[in-house]
């Protein structure tokens, strides 16, 4: 019964995958640049970056499905970079299940183990408990017999998953595991996903492009862009103290705002903003503001003004859109209180933001 | 058309349709093919079996106790279990290479196999004549050592898989192009050697798509005439297919004993388009759907 | 930047630069691709190039003097030109068949839908009998056509029937998917937008077929000028007038004139390329165009 390191920053857990310097190319483009990562054990690793940023690959390249021109992965500290993916353990969830259409669930989940040499074989009755007990796992128990087919998109990913799992895998590789669902069954496969990985104690990684899920789901999230690793660290370091504009922008909505840097300050129309600048960065900077750290105030307190253009409600906060001057749009969340008309002449104050160097 | 049938029966006449075409031209569109094909290919293929029969169930099977009716019939059968599991193989390993893997020129390659389809039965005969004949580049050589290719079994068995060549590999193709590698790559990372993968995911995938294209391969195989006829040397009892049976025995008038013997090569044909039939209809996702004829 | 520079002890990385596959994890791509190039070598490449070989050896002086000989001359009309006629009949009947068996429900659709491919699956020499037997003067066919002093069986008539015959399915199943694609709904927004029906169909249903249908020509046209096995027993096969090209390769080989044959097969393969290359040439346009072939 291995705890989840949720709570951040468990320098304790010892690295169970290294991905040393992997560099991929196909064709003539370049999909990986010297990527390193640490994935430690127990951990459940959400890679997160927009489609083209390399994470797929990556995942193939740790599971041995591609070969790395360059760099190694190292499995607990050895070298795996030539292994073949049979002898590697990994359990491969595919983004769209690859499941054997012609075998029941349960061959589907047993193939693993019937696969293997039969000195190493379990007996089949042992095969069968087992089989039995991922399916009480995935809450599928009863459907050993169905086919893929006669089986809704959650389920299939569920039996994936269980397939998956039934090998006893060191890691467990996810490649986009909630991206052919719908709304509903993804929110609640994600919750699902999380109990499971809290209970076996799995280390585990995941590809996504979703924001919201990588952040509800991961223990650590790595970003990834055009083959880069921008940023590892948990779901709060990277919101709070994201380290590119890329991260920051990929992460959520945001504004751009010209502004000054000096004395350590950073100034926005010749008035101080609570956002430090980074030691020595001094001039013209770009300021990075997420809609909530905008607050509407009177014009004569504010850092920007500009006329209301819409507003609209959701969820009990208020989501204005505020043009400048100069036609430049601002969005800002606001609680649901006031409401405001278009064209009402209103004042912004920046009260937090991101500078770069 | 929805296999949930509703509840409500909707009345068949729609009051104006947007999209179709009234009932007259319907009718007379439908009427129209329908009395082509049945003219065109029907009839001929009633007319081989009243042929056949024109002098009762008796002089029908006396065409098959005739000693080389028989020899044709085995000639045929074992030139068709040479020339299938051949080009069986062969299809099977040439879609494995190209719809698994990523390699220049596939395309070109693809046309090569393709090419035997665009070429006349009796050139595809005549190639082998120019290679093995008296005149031919091996001739003189398989003379000196015996060996007898052209007018004998190796000579036929090789012109029938030349005519034969594309039929597997090009409904492999386009099918495990469609069914991608995912499930081979599955069954890999679950622990696999790729020969277990290959046997218990990839040929399951595909085992409708083979018995499609095995059965229109065998099909054509022993149905073969053009370029049977030209390497075959038409040696009665020897070297006599079914075809060229039917061949001969109608240019001696011996209509009944041809008609008979075709009547055999139309019931396979029929039964070919049965099983293709209910194999397009019953397990239609299983073939390619890409297919070109 | 931290470079591993260090070589890592065991196992080295693989170091793919630039190699002829792209790397995969799936097994077995040399043996397959090996075996393919094997039998594609051994089968269809080596006795072509044979054919070439000897058809080079003539030279196009002498190719050229085969090719003008009165009776080859008149054969090669014969076999192209009724070929292209025949073609033609089998893409307007098979636009027909293809948009009935799309487009309406009918009672028997599905059987209609599998007796097109009977000309595919029965064999040429049953099919060249049943025919010659229906269009013969005393035929169930030829008996009241001949009252109306309309000979088929043994004149170039005979030869157009067996060559649509052997092209029908060719020209049905080309545009026959493509038939099944078209949107509805693009068809609506027309009839919404105002057209009438003839409108819609000649200007928003019918251009996109126009590939497929000459694509279903090209295939129909190459079957009907290699054709044999069905044309020789309708056909007659009076010199100078009904008989084809396919016949003469095989006169000329029972003559041991392996010379003339080859040139005759020489540029019946010619014309199929430049077919292929036709339906090539239309199918990239039909892409460019329409996104699909």
């Amino acid at each position: 019964m291995a705890s989840s390191p949720r709570a951040g920053g468990t320098e304790r857990a010892s690295t169970a995958i290294r991905v040393e310097a992997v560099s991929k190319t196909f064709d003539t483009a370049a999909v990986l640049h010297d990527l390193s990562l640490d994935v430690r054990a127990g951990e459940l690793l959400g890679l997160l970056g927009p489609s083209g940023s390399g994470k797929t690959t990556l995942l193939r390249i740790i599971a041995g499905l591609d070969a790395p021109d360059r760099g190694r992965i190292l499995f607990g500290g050895d070298d795996a970079t030539g292994l073949p993916v049979q002898e590697r353990a990994v359990g491969f969830v595919f983004q769209h299940y690859a499941l054997f259409k012609h075998m029941s669930v349960a061959d589907n989940i047993a193939y693993g183990l019937n696969a293997r040499r039969r000195a190493d074989r379990p007996a089949k009755a042992e095969i069968k408990r087992r089989v039995g007990d991922l399916l009480d796992l995935i809450r599928l128990s009863g459907f050993g017999d169905r086919y893929p087919s006669q089986l809704s998109g959650g389920q299939r990913q569920r039996v994936a998953l269980a397939r998956a799992l039934a090998v006893e895998p060191r890691v467990l590789l996810l490649d986009e595991p909630f991206g052919a669902l719908d709304a509903q069954v993804r929110k609640d496969l994600r919750r699902w996903l999380r109990e499971i990985h809290d209970r076996t104690g799995q280390t585990t990684i995941f590809v996504t492009h979703d924001q919201d899920e990588a952040l509800e789901l991961s223990d650590r999230v790595a970003v990834l862009d055009k083959g880069r690793l921008e940023q590892v660290g948990t779901p709060d370091e990277v919101q709070e103290n994201p380290v590119s504009a890329t991260v920051l922008k990929f992460l959520g909505d945001s504004v751009e705002v010209e502004a000054i840097a000096e004395g350590g300050h950073v100034s926005v129309r010749g008035r101080a903003t609570p956002v430090a600048a980074p030691a020595g960065l001094i001039g013209p900077v770009k300021l990075y503001v997420r809609p909530w750290q905008l607050q509407l105030v009177e014009p004569e307190a504010a850092h920007l003004s500009g006329v209301v253009r819409s507003s609209y409600r959701s969820q009990g906060r208020q989501r204005i859109e505020v043009e400048e001057a100069g036609g430049h749009v601002l969005a800002v969340e606001d609680f649901d209180g006031v409401r405001y008309a278009a064209g009402h002449p209103v004042g912004l104050r920046i009260n937090g933001g991101y500078v770069f160097a | 058309m929805s296999e949930i049938a509703s509840p409500v029966r909707l009345p068949e006449t729609r009051p104006v349709a947007a999209t179709g075409e009234g009932t007259g031209v319907r009718v007379l569109l439908i009427g129209t093919a329908i009395t082509f094909l049945a003219l065109f290919l029907v009839l001929p293929l009633g007319a081989v079996f009243v042929q056949a029969f024109a002098h009762g169930v008796s002089a029908y099977l006396d065409a098959f106790r005739e000693p080389d009716a028989l020899s044709a019939i085995r000639l045929t059968l074992t030139v068709a279990a040479i020339a299938v599991p051949f080009n069986l193989v062969f299809g099977v390993a040439a879609s494995w290479a190209i719809a698994k893997f990523e390699f220049p020129g596939k395309t070109f390659l693809i046309t090569l196999i393709d090419l035997p389809f665009s070429v006349s039965p009796v050139v595809s005969g005549l190639i082998y004549v120019l290679i093995f004949g008296s005149q031919g580049l091996f001739g003189g050589w398989l003379l000196a050592h015996g060996v007898q290719v052209l007018f004998a079994l190796p000579g036929i068995v090789l012109a029938t898989i030349f005519v034969t060549f594309p039929f597997v590999a090009r409904e492999l193709i386009p099918l495990m192009q469609e069914q991608g590698s995912s499930e081979e790559e599955a069954a890999l990372t679950l622990g696999a050697s790729g020969w277990h993968a290959f046997r218990t995911v990839t040929l399951p995938n595909i085992r409708w798509g083979l018995l499609y294209s095995v059965l229109l391969c065998n099909a054509r195989a022993m149905g073969e005439f053009g370029a049977v006829s030209v390497v075959s040397g038409h040696i009665r009892g020897l070297t006599n297919t079914m075809p060229l049976h039917v061949e001969i025995l109608y240019n001696e008038y011996n209509f009944v004993a041809s008609f008979a013997v075709a009547s055999l090569l139309a019931a396979l044909a029929l039964v070919t388009l049965v099983v293709k039939s209910i194999l397009e209809w019953r397990f239609s996702g299983e073939l390619a759907a890409s297919r070109r004829h | 930047m931290p470079a591993i520079l260090a070589a890592p002890p065991g196992v080295a990385p693989p170091r793919p630069a630039r190699r002829f596959r792209r790397p995969s994890v799936l097994p077995g791509f040399g043996l397959s691709f090996g075996y393919t190039l094997a039998c594609l070598g051994v089968v269809v490449l080596f006795p072509l190039a044979g054919l070439v070989a000897k058809a080079s050896g003539l030279g196009l002086g002498g190719i050229w003097r085969v090719a003008t000989d009165p009776r080859v001359a008149s054969a090669l009309r014969l076999s192209f030109g009724v070929s292209l006629l025949a073609a033609f009949v089998a893409s307007v009947f098979g636009f027909l068949i293809a948009w009935v068996l799309t487009r309406y429900e009918f009672p028997g659709r599905k059987i209609v839908d599998a007796a097109v491919d009977l000309p595919f699956a029965l064999p040429t020499a049953v099919a060249g009998i049943a025919l010659a037997s229906l269009y013969a003067p005393d035929g169930l066919v030829g008996a009241p056509l001949d009252r109306l002093g309309i000979q088929i069986a043994y004149t170039p008539l005979g030869v157009f029937v067996a060559m649509t015959f052997v092209g029908l399915p060719f020209a049905v199943r080309t545009v026959q998917p493509l038939i099944a694609e078209i949107d509805k709904e693009v068809e609506e927004a027309s009839a919404t937008l105002g057209a009438t029906r003839r409108a819609t169909l000649l200007k928003v249903v019918l251009p996109p077929l126009v590939p497929a249908v000459l694509t279903g020509f090209a295939l129909a046209f190459a079957r009907g000028v290699g054709e044999y096995g069905s044309v020789i027993f309708i056909a007659g096969n009076l010199p100078y007038v009904s008989e084809i090209a396919p016949l003469l390769i095989v006169i000329k080989l029972s003559e041991f004139d392996y010379g003339g044959a080859a040139a005759i097969a020489t540029i019946m393969l010619g014309i199929s390329f430049l077919t292929l290359l036709a339906i090539n040439l239309i199918q990239a346009w039909s892409r460019r165009r329409f996104g699909y072939v």
